[in-house]
């Protein structure tokens, strides 16, 4: 176990580097980082005195090494757009796109799960169907379209939700938070449902399809033949069954939410990451891009390592693997 | 207990199961009769797609739909159970019917011990605090022969071995001591040096517990060696049924006769296997009058137009108008001449 873990500590380690790599080639292939900070005008010779001092002579190796190591403490550098350290830019940014991925996954992982249990075991009930039809337009409509058409429906038409912004905010030291307000919550509600309606359809059928086989499988059939009730043979028995498979989509799916957050951001005006990485884009701002870029692979990586965790959580045939076998 | 003697512990009668297809309904069991006493063991044999697995998942009530029961009556200690709501046939199912499957590798959920899929089996049906229920789990594990039973019953089921693991489903199947167990090809997934132990465990337990079993299954040697009576199936009826030794010495219908010419047997004198020419017949193209007219060596001009039933034929009975008054008219073919003509 221990070995594991730490074995997939290792492959995670290998992952950002990899991903640090590409980040930090941004700086040396993306335009000549001299001519982001200086004015046109400046002489050569100061141009070259600058390139000295920010070691962009050094080899690569050494620049790469010194890149890596100020990563580790936190330190990317400045935002050539607004001149601050970017760790502090993308830190004030940071809790809207993990509130709001976090309402959407909450709210497709329960809702996708529940929808997808339904329609598994009664696919021939009229619900099952309208759910079904349903998921397909979640499925096939792009998140910008959806975003737009509800901001159309409760916005324009109804009035009821607004189209845009964060509402209020509470701070807590450094974070932000939305959750206590009711402005804050108000504004939450569109944004979410159109970041998570992709990933609940995608959940759902997921659920359905691997319920509708687990209650093929001899071991339902059995548990039948046992006169297990119904109650216990669903969920104690077919879903947990499920389990696995949906695992590792709803935690890759985790990292989609916040990676997809730029469109639902930029359609709602929602002051997170997202929106952050395409105003960097506008402008050129590299060292924020490259932060982005290295913050979301570090995302990806613990999810997956968490996922790996669960496996073992769920499955015990992962857990005795390996030479002792049955002890 | 409480039963009256001589009062057959299940009995069905003309039980039929169809199953609706868009090109019509199929009759996959046609007719069925047949009773088993308290503590005897009924064998049912017959080739893939006679109704033998069919005939014991209508009597558990669990045929898939949209197969379902479309006539006769099953009845188990003098109650008749074909007409339970499901909830109540959920009570009868693991309480009174117990149920022993093919594969014991799929029948087990590989997620939980085996230990919690006994204890849940057994509070299900008997009043028993969780303690209460694993000390009865680990004598039960026990009782089917798994040593060490105290350590075991924490194990998952892909810890132990395939004959392990039938014998943890046959632990489960006796959960709450039921009066019938249904065994379909409980031994046909296993190597064939478990499947001697595996017999003569369900045997031993029959015997222990007074227990009855319907053993459904495709091999005759193990009906041979464990059952009390047989029942021949073919193309979804009843050929032929009768005391086990009765029908393996003296075989009385055609398909029975056949049946037994093609089992080798170890040290025997027998010369060569005989072979029953072509197959059984698809559910959609069971000819008129008896179905196995086709392959049957003492085929008749009545076998062609009318159907046999169960006619009394020694101590057995056999479908087949051979043990008629009538008997079965001018023979259709020359006996032995036969076979290579057929395909041709």
């Amino acid at each position: 176990m221990l070995a594991f873990i730490i074995r997939r500590l290792f492959q995670g380690i290998i992952v950002m580097l990899a991903v640090g790599l590409v980040a930090f080639s941004l700086f040396n292939f993306v335009g000549d980082p001299i001519n982001s900070l200086v004015g046109i005008d400046t002489p050569l010779d100061e141009r070259e005195k600058l390139r000295e001092q920010l070691g962009l002579n050094d080899p690569f190796p050494i620049q790469f090494g010194r890149f890596v190591l100020n990563g580790v403490q936190g330190n990317f550098g400045l935002s050539y757009r607004m001149s601050e350290p970017v760790m502090r830019v993308i830190g004030s940014r940071l809790p809207a796109t993990v509130e709001l991925s976090l309402v959407a996954a909450i709210i497709a992982l329960v809702l996708g799960v529940g929808m997808g249990v339904f329609t598994g075991l009664y696919p021939r009930a009229a619900l099952s169907r309208i759910f079904l039809t349903v998921s397909l337009i979640g499925v096939s409509l792009p998140t910008f379209l959806t975003g737009i058409l509800l901001i159309l429906v409760f916005a324009v038409w109804l009035g009821v939700l607004p189209s845009f912004g964060r509402g209020d905010v509470v701070s807590f030291g450094a974070w932000t938070s939305g959750f206590f307000t009711s402005t804050g919550l108000r504004a939450l509600i569109l944004p979410a449902v159109t970041l998570g309606l992709f990933q609940l359809t995608l959940i759902m059928r997921l659920v359905r399809s691997e319920m509708l086989e687990v209650m093929r499988t001899d071991y339902i059939k059995f548990a039948r033949a046992r006169g297990l009730t119904d109650r216990a043979i669903n969920f104690g028995h077919a879903l947990k069954n499920t389990l696995v498979p949906v695992i590792t989509i709803t935690g890759l799916q985790l990292g989609a939410i916040i990676a997809f957050s730029i469109i639902t951001e930029t359609v709602f005006s929602w002051p997170g990451m997202g929106q952050l990485f395409i105003q960097s884009v506008q402008s050129v701002d590299i060292p924020v891009m490259a932060t982005y870029l290295v913050l979301i692979a570090l995302f990806f990586v613990v999810i997956n390592l968490c996922v790996d965790l669960l496996y073992y959580a769920v499955d015990p045939r992962l857990r005795f693997d390996g030479s002792k076998g049955g002890h | 207990m409480n039963a009256i003697p001589n009062q057959p512990l299940l009995e069905v009668r003309n039980l039929r199961v169809e199953f609706p297809t868009r090109r019509g309904t199929l009759l996959a069991v046609d007719d069925v009769s047949f009773h088993i006493a308290p503590g005897e063991v009924l064998g049912v044999v017959g080739e893939s797609g006679a109704g033998k697995s069919l005939t014991g998942a209508a009597i558990i009530g669990l045929l898939e739909p949209p197969g379902r029961v479309a006539g006769g009556e099953i009845l188990l200690a003098g109650r008749r159970i074909d007409q339970l709501s499901y909830d109540e046939m959920r009570k009868v199912r693991g309480a009174q019917i117990g149920a022993i499957f093919q594969d014991p590798l799929t029948s087990l959920n590989p997620l939980y011990t085996v230990g919690r899929q006994l204890i849940e089996t057994i509070q299900t049906h008997v009043k028993l605090t969780a303690q209460q229920a694993r000390t009865r789990a680990i004598d039960l594990l026990k009782e089917v022969g798994i040593p060490a039973a105290e350590q075991r019953i924490d194990h998952y089921p892909h810890q132990f071995s395939g004959g392990m693991r039938q014998r943890v489903v046959i632990a489960l199947a006796l959960c709450a001591n039921p009066k019938l167990i249904i065994a379909d090809e409980p031994t046909t997934a296993l190597d064939v040096s478990i499947q001697a132990q595996i017999i003569a465990l369900i045997k031993r337990l029959c015997r222990e517990h007074g227990t009855a079993v319907m053993l459904v299954t495709h091999d005759m040697g193990v009906i041979a060696e464990t059952a009390d009576r047989v029942a021949v199936m073919y193309a979804g009826r009843i050929a032929e049924i009768g005391p086990v030794r009765e029908v393996v010495k003296n075989a009385r219908h055609p398909y029975t006769s056949g049946l037994m010419g093609s089992i080798p047997s170890v040290g025997g004198e027998q010369g060569k296997l005989t072979q029953i020419e072509g197959s059984m017949p698809r559910l959609t193209e069971i000819p008129p009058g008896c179905a196995f007219n086709p392959r049957c060596p003492e085929a008749g001009e009545r076998c062609v137009v009318e159907r046999p039933d169960l006619l009394p034929a020694g101590r057995s009975s056999a479908a087949c108008w051979l043990y008629d008054a009538a008997g079965v008219g001018r023979k259709l073919r020359q006996p032995q001449t036969v076979p290579e003509a057929v395909n041709g």
